[in-house]
């Protein structure tokens, strides 16, 4: 399948790329590691008259910790984040979801944060993000802005990102030693969309209570969700089996799946709810806490 | 537009549109044995090496990305001999139909050069993104497994036989 033609432009600065998005607004696509791009393009699902491909642009494969945030840049690959020894051991969460995301070939040239910005209802990276609460910096012409990854994700395949932007770095907490974290995935095949996923991340306080946490799922609604009411139930509280399941169920309740092949509502709103279950007790067994 | 794509060390001039796909244009440049499989970016079979390590697959990409980073496909691998990894795909049957050998041959090259001892579960694991319709996986993987060795193998030393 050949996708729809396209005017193709391969800016060398960020500045010049912006420029270009501002120019042709909507018509306009950013050309990343193109995997969910080029594919939606050869279905006509996406005919994009511009493409402006980044992946020229210095300076945006940055993977760094600065003032306790680590800064990905918009041209990091999976694998960057994959094959990173130092990432493994230290940010569970991250490590986790690295290893399954599509499948293992997808991974070397797909991008952290043009997932995010592509914002597929059934993505990795945006249930990942909002469990470790992360941030987008967007860049325009009048300059940079941060967001919150809560507001950035708008609605399925939508963004806040605005005509004339570009998102250049996702931004992930630094995780102390008392933070862990998990990922959770069903899928049917290695590649295969998930058919429903959770992402959490916590931190323990010294007196084994839950001080921070963050539940993030995918695949089940027409975006990734937060399960506050979830969060809510666990914040502040020592963990116990009855409390991990009170908040795994609040990730049914909210779930809104489409019955597809890979599952009926019931089941994947179901699903919902045991992997939140299973990442919580995952993340709690990593740091040392049997429940 | 004119485009110039470095394939198997040899630079090609061709006229693409910017929507030609990379599997495309390799095998318009005559290069057939890269392989287009499902078409959906899910089989593997069209996967080639960029700058000589880096799996992609080719019907993922556009040919105009792929300028300035030399491609290796499977008509590449060979030197006067077989490479290990196409001696070993012979030597162990790690093929059927052959469609998605160079696929796989080109991923597991791409395995080896990061992780020169890999166990069953990481041959497995990297190759899980080509698929093998014959299902012959116990062969692929015990293929992998010659290759590795005899990689590891210091240059010139004699093999048993």
């Amino acid at each position: 399948m050949i996708p729809g033609a396209f005017d193709y432009h391969r800016p060398s600065s960020v500045e010049e790329a912006v420029a270009l998005m501002g120019q042709y607004g909507l018509e306009a696509r950013i050309l990343a590691g193109g995997q969910s791009l080029i594919p939606a393009m050869r279905y006509r699902l996406a005919q994009p008259a511009v493409l402006v491909d980044i992946n020229k642009l210095p300076n945006l494969a940055y993977l760094s910790e600065e003032n306790g945030m680590l800064r990905v840049g918009a041209l990091v690959r999976d694998t960057d984040v994959e094959f990173h020894q130092d990432i493994q051991s230290r940010y569970h969460l991250i490590a986790d979801v690295s290893q399954v995301v599509a499948d293992p070939i997808v991974r070397y040239r797909g991008t952290v944060v043009g997932s995010l910005c592509h914002n597929d209802p059934s993505g990795d990276w945006a249930a990942t993000a909002i469990a470790a609460r992360a941030q987008m910096v967007i860049r325009g012409q009048g300059g940079e802005r941060t967001e919150a990854i809560d507001d950035f994700i708008v609605d399925s395949f939508t963004t806040s990102i605005q005509e004339g932007e570009m998102a250049v770095e996702a931004r992930f907490p630094v995780p102390n030693t008392r933070t862990s974290g998990a990922y959770e995935k069903i899928e049917r095949k290695v590649g295969d969309y998930a058919t429903a996923a959770a992402a959490v991340q916590l931190e323990l306080a010294q007196d084994g209570t839950i001080k921070e946490i963050g539940i993030g799922v995918t695949a089940v609604a027409l975006k990734a969700l937060r399960v506050a009411e979830g969060e809510k139930l666990l914040r502040g509280q020592k963990p116990t089996r009855d409390l991990i399941r009170a908040a795994a169920e609040e990730a049914a309740k909210i779930a809104d799946p489409n019955p597809d092949a890979r599952g009926s509502k019931e089941y994947k709103k179901d699903m919902a709810r045991v992997l939140v279950g299973r990442g919580l007790v995952k993340a709690l067994g990593r740091l040392g806490v049997k429940i | 537009m004119q485009i110039t794509l470095n394939i198997n060390g040899q630079d090609k001039k061709m006229d693409v549109e910017p929507r030609t796909l990379l599997a495309h244009a390799i095998r318009d440049a005559g290069l057939t044995g890269t392989h287009i499989g499902c078409d959906s970016s899910s089989c593997g079979v069209c996967t080639v090496l960029l700058d000589g390590n880096i799996p992609v697959k080719s019907c993922t990409m556009f040919a105009v990305s792929a300028e300035g980073h030399p491609i290796t496909t499977v008509e590449g691998l060979a030197g006067s001999n077989l490479h290990p990894i196409q001696q070993a795909f012979h030597d162990q049957h790690g093929l059927q139909c052959g469609y998605c050998t160079p696929g796989m041959m080109l991923s597991s090259v791409a395995l080896l050069e990061r992780n020169p001892n890999p166990s069953e579960d990481e041959i497995r694991f990297a190759l899980s993104g080509n698929l093998c319709r014959c299902t012959g996986y116990q062969n692929i993987v015990k293929a992998v497994q010659q290759a590795a060795q005899a990689m590891n193998q210091p240059a010139g030393a004699a093999a048993d036989d």
